[in-house]
Parts: C-alpha cells; sequence; structure tokens
C-alpha cells in the first residue's frame, strides 16, 4: 500500500491546482464586492437618495452572477481532499477536518441563508433587516475564508498536533494554536485583502469604462469613490500584511523564501530583489550567483525576514548541504534522522500486536526523538526539498510589483476624482479599466508562491505530496482533470458573457435581469 | 463540559449530528426533487418560471446543507471520508459534478449571454435533480449492504473494486433506497410547489405528481425495508472490535432499540399522512408532515446504521477493515473542540427557519413575477 505512482501525484496535484485556481477567479470577487455593496446599501439606507439603491442593486446583480460560479467551483474542493488525497485526509484529518466543518456550520449557511434576503427580500423585510442581510452576507463569506486559510495556514505551519503512533496520524491538542497561528492569522488578513483589491479594482474599471463610453455618469462616480478608498485602504493594508507574511515565511519555510529571492547561497545583511532574471529556471548544483541581472535593495531581505538587517537568510545551498557555522543542518541528515523515525514506528506497531512491550516502549522512545524528521524520512534526496525556483521567484516579484501598482492606482484616482478631472484623463481611466485582469493576476500569483514555494510538501516537514494522495489510477484521474478542465472552462465562458451582457446593459433599471 | 465526556458519549453524539445533517440532507433535497418535475407541471414559461423561482431560493439551502454534512464528517469520522471518498470515487465524482452544474443553472438560465441556452441550464437542473438523490440514497445503503475496500495498520484505505463505488448500483437493495429517495423528493418538491405558489394549474399537476411518485416511492421503499430486515448484518464486538456477521442484525437493532422503531414507524406515517393531506384534503400544508416524516425515517436509518454495535461502513472484502463509529472518529479532544462548536447548531437553524418564513409566508404569484421583472429585481 506504499506504492504511489508519481505520475498519478502530478495529476492529483495538477487537478487540485485546476479546480483551486478556477475557484479563486471568482472567491476575491465575492469577498472584497459582499463589502461594498455593503456600503452602498447603508449609504443608501442613512440617505434615502434612491440613486444608491440603484447602484447597490447593479453590483449586487454582478456579485449574484459571480457567487454562483463560485459556489459551483467550491463543492469540489471540499470533497476533493477527500476523493484526491486520502491519505492525507487521514493522516492529519483530524485536524484538518475542524476548520471545514465549522466553516460549514458558522459561515456557509449564514452566507446561503442571507443570501436569499438579499436577492429576495427587497420588498418582504423592512429596509434595516435587509441592510443586516447584505452585511451578514458579507461577514459569512469573510468568515468562510477564515476557515479555510486556518486549515492552509495549518499546512504550512503544523502546530497545536502531536502524532498518535496508534491511529498513525496527528491529533489537535490545541484548537487554539491552530486557529491562532501567527501563519493563519497573516494569511487570513493578506488573502483577505488581495480579495478585497480585486474586487475595487473590478468596480472602479467598470466604472471607469461607463465613464470612457460617457454613460452613467454619477452612477460611475459614485462607485469609484467608493471603491477607490476601499481599494487604497486594502491595498495598504496588504503591503502591511505582506510584510508579516514573508516575515512568518522566513521562521517557518526557509526554503520557501530562499526561492521566492533565488538566493543559492545564504549570507548576512541579505538584499531583496527588487527586479531580477533567473539564470537558471531549475535549482542546479551549488552555484555561486543565479542571476543574469538584479536590482537588490541592500539589506532590506534580512531586515524583513529577521527583523535585523544584519541577519543571515539562508540560501538553498545552505538548507540542502548544511552550514556548520550557522548551526543548518544538512538535508541528508534530517533524511537519514527521518528514515530512522519511519521503521521506529514499523517497530512499534509490530511489537504492539505481538505484544512484546519492551520493544514497543524501546520504538516508540526512538521513534519519539525522530518524529520532527518524520516526513523528511520519505525524500528520495535532499535536492527534493527545493520548489520550482523560477515560477516561485517570478510569481512573488510580480506580485508585490503589481501590489504597489495597485496603491498608486488607488491613490491617484481619488486624487482625480476629488480634483473633479478623471473623467477627462482618458490614460487613466483606460489603466483603470485594464487593471482588472492584473489584480486576478496578482492574486493568483500570491497563491501560486504559496502553494508551489511549499513543494514537496502538502504539509510542511511533515508529509510530502508523494505520500498524500488517494490509491487511484493514473488515467481515472487525469479523466476527471479534463472532465473538470472543460466544464469549468464552459462555465467561466459563460460567466465572463453573461457579466458583459450585463455591464453593457447598464444600471437604468437598478440593474435588472438582462 | 464536553471534554468532561467519554469519547464513547462523544462518538455517539457526533453519529447523533451526522445523522441529522444527512436526514435533513434528504428532506432538503426537494429543490433536486422539484428540479425533475419543472416540465411536467409547468406548462408554459410562464409556469416554469414560478416553479424556478420557488425552488430556487432553496437551492443554497440543500447545498450548503450537502457541503457541512461533508465537513462535518470529515471532522467527526475522517476514516470514513478519506475511506469512502477516496474509494467510491466515480459515485461522489458523479454527485459532484451534478451540484456544480446545478449551481450555476438557477442564476444563468435566464440570463442574456449565458453561452449554452436556457434548456442547456434547465438541463443540467435535470441531471442534478435525478443524479443527487439517487446516488446518495443509494450510498447511504451501502451502510448496509458493505463496499470492498481494505484499511491496512496505518489506516490507509484502498478500494478493491475497480467500479469505484459505481457497483453499488448493481445491488438491489442500494437500488431500491436510491430510487425511494429520489421519489420522495419529489414527492415533496411537488408540495413546496404547492406550498409557495398561488396557481391553480400549478397546485393541480402537483397534487397528480405526488399521486404518481407515490406508487413507485412505497414499492421501493417497503423493497428495501424488507430486504434490510430480512438480511445479515455487520455486527461488532464491544470489547474486541472484532466484526462479525449477525442475521437479521437490522431487524434486531431495530427491536433492540425502541425508540429509533418509534422514530421511524413515526416517520413513515408522517410521510403517508402529509401524503394524504396533500391529495384528499387540498392542503397546501402536506409538506410539513412528509418533510418531517422524511427526516424521522432518514434519521432512525442513520440510527440503525451505526449504534447498537453495528459497523456503520462495513467491508465486504475484510470483514475486520469495516469502520465503526468507534474506530473511525477523530480524537477526544477534537469531537469535545466541535461539540463547542455545534452548540451554535440551533442559533444556526433559528435564523434559517426565521428566513424561509420571511422568504414564504406569501405564496407567490405570475404578476409578483411581472412586477419584480419590471422593478429590476433579482429572479431566476
Amino acid at each position: 500500500m506504499t506504492g504511489i505512482e508519481d505520475s498519478l501525484v502530478d495529476w492529483s496535484r495538477a487537478q487540485f491546482a485546476l479546480t483551486a485556481m478556477y475557484h479563486w477567479i471568482f472567491v476575491p470577487l465575492t469577498l472584497g464586492l459582499s463589502f461594498i455593496v455593503a456600503i452602498m446599501e447603508t449609504l443608501y439606507v442613512k440617505t434615502g437618495d434612491e440613486e444608491w439603491k440603484r447602484i447597490t442593486k447593479f453590483w449586487m446583480t454582478l456579485f449574484g452572477i459571480n457567487f454562483a460560479i463560485g459556489v459551483s467551483t467550491g463543492i469540489i474542493l471540499e470533497f476533493e481532499f477527500g476523493t484526491n488525497w486520502s491519505n492525507y485526509s487521514w493522516i492529519v484529518g483530524d485536524i484538518f477536518g475542524a476548520p471545514l466543518a465549522v466553516e460549514g456550520i458558522l459561515a456557509f449557511f449564514l452566507e446561503s441563508t442571507f443570501i436569499a434576503i438579499m436577492f429576495f427580500g427587497w420588498k418582504k423585510v423592512s429596509k434595516k433587516t435587509h441592510l443586516l442581510s447584505t452585511w451578514l452576507v458579507a461577514f459569512g463569506s469573510n468568515l468562510s475564508a477564515l476557515w479555510i486559510l486556518v486549515a492552509n495556514g495549518w499546512m504550512q505551519f503544523p502546530t497545536g498536533m502531536k502524532f498518535n503512533p496508534d491511529t498513525a496520524r496527528s491529533e489537535m491538542v490545541n484548537f487554539f494554536d491552530v486557529l491562532l497561528s501567527p501563519v493563519a492569522i497573516n494569511k487570513f488578513l493578506h488573502t483577505i485583502s488581495s480579495g478585497y483589491v480585486v474586487a475595487s479594482l473590478f468596480v472602479v474599471g467598470i466604472s471607469s469604462w461607463y465613464i470612457l463610453k460617457k454613460r452613467e455618469f454619477l452612477f460611475a462616480k459614485k462607485s469609484i469613490v467608493v471603491a477607490a478608498v476601499f481599494g487604497l485602504i486594502s491595498s495598504i493594508f496588504i503591503a502591511l500584511t505582506g510584510d508579516g507574511s514573508a516575515y512568518e515565511v522566513a521562521q517557518k519555510q526557509p526554503v520557501k523564501l530562499a526561492a521566492m529571492e533565488g538566493l543559492y547561497n545564504g549570507k548576512t545583511n541579505a538584499g531583496l530583489v527588487a527586479v531580477g532574471v533567473l539564470k537558471d529556471n531549475k535549482y542546479k548544483v551549488p552555484d555561486e550567483e543565479n542571476y543574469l541581472f538584479k536590482i537588490e535593495i541592500p539589506n532590506m531581505l534580512s531586515l524583513l525576514g529577521y527583523r535585523d538587517a544584519s541577519a543571515f537568510v539562508p540560501g538553498m545551498n545552505d538548507l540542502i548541504y548544511g552550514n556548520e557555522e550557522q548551526k543548518i543542518e544538512s538535508t541528508a541528515s534530517k533524511i537519514e534522522k527521518g528514515k530512522i523515525a519511519i521503521t521506529a514506528l514499523a517497530a512499534y506497531k509490530k511489537a504492539k500486536s505481538e505484544k512484546n512491550i519492551e520493544v514497543q516502549d524501546a520504538s516508540l522512545k526512538e521513534f519519539r526523538e525522530y518524529f520532527k524528521y518524520f516526513g523528511y524520512g520519505y525524500l528520495n534526496k535532499p535536492e527534493d526539498i527545493i520548489p520550482p525556483v523560477s515560477l516561485t521567484f517570478y510569481s512573488f516579484h510580480l506580485m508585490v510589483m503589481l501590489g504597489f501598482f495597485f496603491i498608486l492606482l488607488f491613490f491617484v484616482v481619488l486624487f482625480l476624482i476629488f480634483k473633479n478631472k478623471l473623467e477627462k484623463n482618458k490614460l487613466i481611466l483606460r489603466v483603470a479599466l485594464w487593471s482588472i485582469p492584473l489584480g486576478y493576476l496578482a492574486s493568483h500569483l500570491g497563491w501560486v508562491v504559496a502553494e508551489v514555494g511549499r513543494q514537496p510538501w502538502a504539509i510542511q516537514d511533515l508529509l510530502p505530496v508523494g505520500k498524500a494522495t488517494s490509491h487511484l489510477s493514473t488515467g481515472t484521474v487525469q479523466t476527471t482533470f479534463w472532465l473538470f478542465a472543460i466544464l469549468f472552462t464552459v462555465l467561466l465562458i459563460a460567466e465572463i458573457t453573461i457579466m458583459t451582457k450585463q455591464i453593457k446593459a447598464g444600471p437604468m433599471k437598478g440593474g435588472q435581469n438582462v | 463540559m464536553f471534554e468532561n465526556l467519554s469519547i464513547e458519549t462523544l462518538q455517539n453524539y457526533w453519529w447523533i449530528i451526522i445523522s441529522l445533517l444527512g436526514s435533513l440532507l434528504v428532506f432538503l433535497m426537494f429543490v433536486q426533487g422539484g428540479q425533475t418535475l419543472i416540465w411536467q407541471i409547468g406548462k408554459t414559461e410562464n409556469e416554469k418560471s414560478l416553479l424556478i423561482n420557488s425552488i430556487g431560493k432553496k437551492w443554497d439551502l440543500t447545498f450548503t446543507t450537502l457541503v457541512t454534512f461533508g465537513g462535518a464528517f470529515f471532522a467527526s469520522f475522517p476514516l470514513f471520508y478519506s475511506t469512502s471518498f477516496g474509494g467510491a470515487y466515480w459515485v461522489w465524482m458523479l454527485i459532484l459534478f451534478g451540484f456544480i452544474l446545478q449551481a450555476v443553472s438557477f442564476e444563468y438560465r435566464k440570463k442574456a449571454g449565458n453561452f449554452l441556452g436556457a434548456k442547456t441550464y434547465e438541463f443540467f437542473l435535470l441531471l442534478n435533480g435525478i443524479l443527487a438523490p439517487v446516488l446518495i440514497g443509494a450510498a447511504v445503503s451501502t451502510f448496509f449492504t458493505g463496499s470492498d475496500f481494505f484499511v491496512n495498520e496505518y489506516n490507509l484505505s484502498r478500494w478493491e473494486h475497480p467500479a469505484r463505488g459505481l457497483e453499488a448500483a448493481l445491488n438491489i437493495q442500494n437500488l431500491s433506497l436510491g430510487l425511494a429517495v429520489f421519489f420522495l423528493t419529489r414527492i415533496i418538491g411537488a408540495q413546496f410547489f404547492i406550498l409557495t405558489i398561488d396557481q391553480k394549474e400549478i397546485a393541480k399537476r402537483a397534487k397528480k405528481q405526488i399521486l404518481l411518485n407515490t406508487i413507485p416511492f412505497l414499492i421501493t421503499f417497503l423493497t428495501f425495508v424488507v430486504l434490510l430486515l430480512l438480511k445479515d448484518g455487520f455486527a461488532v464486538n464491544p470489547d474486541t472490535g472484532i466484526v462479525s456477521i449477525e442475521a437479521y442484525k437490522y431487524l434486531h437493532n431495530l427491536l433492540q432499540m425502541p425508540l429509533v422503531l418509534i422514530l421511524f414507524f413515526v416517520g413513515v406515517i408522517l410521510v403517508l399522512t402529509g401524503i394524504y393531506f396533500s391529495i384528499l384534503k387540498n392542503s397546501s400544508k402536506g409538506i410539513n408532515f412528509s418533510g418531517a416524516g422524511a427526516i424521522l425515517t432518514a434519521f432512525s436509518l442513520f440510527m440503525l446504521a451505526g449504534f447498537n454495535n453495528t459497523a456503520f461502513y462495513p467491508s465486504t472484502f475484510d470483514l475486520q477493515s469495516s469502520l465503526t463509529i468507534r474506530n473511525s472518529s477523530s480524537s477526544h479532544y477534537t469531537l469535545a473542540a466541535m461539540s463547542y462548536v455545534s452548540l451554535f447548531v440551533p442559533f444556526v437553524i433559528a435564523y434559517i427557519w426565521w428566513a424561509w418564513r420571511a422568504l414564504t409566508k406569501k405564496k407567490m404569484t405570475e404578476q409578483e413575477i411581472e412586477e419584480i421583472k419590471n422593478e429590476g429585481g433579482h429572479l431566476y
């Protein structure tokens, strides 16, 4: 039961990546637009201005179109942990399952119940109850993000757990360690604020299109003010949480940080690569320098990663081959110790079934001693700890550049709109429109950094992806991969064409269906 | 509070919660039942629109219940989650494909530029309406008939049948329950239309559908029950955990758990009472009885499968690989932590109830649909 083909692992990963990335096209807009719509409806209820109601209803219609496909693409992810990652589901299900269940009980019901009131309750409940329902939808969407991101945060930094050799799984020992882990908190804040930025870019971009087309001036300007303020605050916040995330990565996933920076050999006073081009796309055996070109901000990587400008930042070579001076253990040594842990666990289980107490106790002691390296025992060679370097490196840098660009864009848009000059500035209006896809791109790049950069681990240092899949044939997973690819692509086309028609029709009748 | 309870008590508590969620799901699949009735009850575009907008307000609730059911099963009995989902791959994938299609179909069906055309989305609704109840019903039946899987000493599982769960459809008992759930969802779906729509023709046709679906429902449900009570079951020795075959195990379970016996009979009687009220009394409240009956009946079946020292997910390949609520659960700590979260459930049910009432206290009419359309409100 141990032989899992490499091709099965690759296709299982491909399917998860495909379904997760499709789902993530729609989730950020739901997270952010729900708040933007709630703010707009609040303005309607506070001022009694019917224009705000019309604005609210229009964006709510687009929210509904996006929400449906978000739900549609989301259900598979919940069950895919079981269908395609059944070993994973057992080994960490005691911890990982809980956030998913809490998400269902506390968040999904809140979201789905009040979304019905939000869409259909305009005349069935009071104005204030309707407004409360809209806020509860926003709150529910973001609450659901909290739980799934807590689960993902735990995969990056497993905490609050203990391995039980009798059940052969990790078991939770402290719920609050899992919930309040700094990695989880940073991940949650960073990710939801990326959703707010995507939604703000969406509203600003579409509103700019109306101005470019000389339509709906009042509607567009009011929408831009709400979205650009929300976007500016969110994009500044995202930079702060990004800093927090980088710090956590440096502490808990140093290999990921080295890949993000393309750093082969560690150094003190390490600089942060602001712009760079790598020489080799894949990690190669010890190399002095891996950049064709780079512009570096001196000391910044040490400062960001360790809050100390002179701190040593380990490179990939240090992490693979060890660095005695910096007391970094080599991966070969970790693999060896991991294999001892695996053997000790097998010996423990055998001795227990044979009721050989002496061997059982000795094996358990040895297992506990080396458990920290357990996951390493499944790796074939030390270089396996390195994730795809170029993908992680470029994704990270492009994401950061886009993040700073969005701050500037929101600032400029707000400045121009308050100076009453936005409608004359066609360049900025066009930039705002074409920045919509850039928001989606940045958000996806963030996930690429988080997930590709975590390879080869399903659970950091504990379970490599190669040991986490279900026992399926590669052909079975290939079949469902292509089915999902076709189905989600067709649904995406439908979503985009419906959305486009709705936008072209405009908000004249309060966002009525066209 | 919960941390002081024994692990056995917590396992029982969570089996009850899973059973409750599962039985609520069976009831809420009236949305799926309704989806399969759109063409039989709705003869004009306006009528179809009324029907779709009626169940359209509830699809998300059924969907969420399914997702929560999956999440709660994962959290409380992860060995079931890893064994069944990773094993019966094609069954779960087919169920999920149906729900993926359903989730967009209500929203996109009537929208301009929907790429596939209204009829395709209606076909998606039909597909989900058939696949979900039949396959989920058949999957629940495997709790009694067993599946071919093996669990090793590390609790890692392997499915031993190449059909990956689809083989369950070849068993007459599984098929009977799948079809019984399908017809039941159609009955309750028709009752929901009567409850929420003010249109005589729709009420008349819905009533006819209740009658037409009651006959096959009774045949398939009775077939399942008779086979269940006469069959050998999978008993667990509570001291050793060893699983063995026991003749008439589920009949014994029913007799040894009188509360479950009462729930089962009350459930069946309520389903029939609801049908009686809908057909013979022209009452729009039939769903209250049939809905409650469906929940109680499904709940009692879950009790029969898991309690009284029974393996709830038996392996016919290797008896000792069978899953019980004792050997497949989460740890004491996780079950206790999750139990605190479960205290929110009554609160959740309360606001769902409030929202349900707010949206259905007045019946829908064709005129209302027209008004919403003219005002630019949200319609499916």
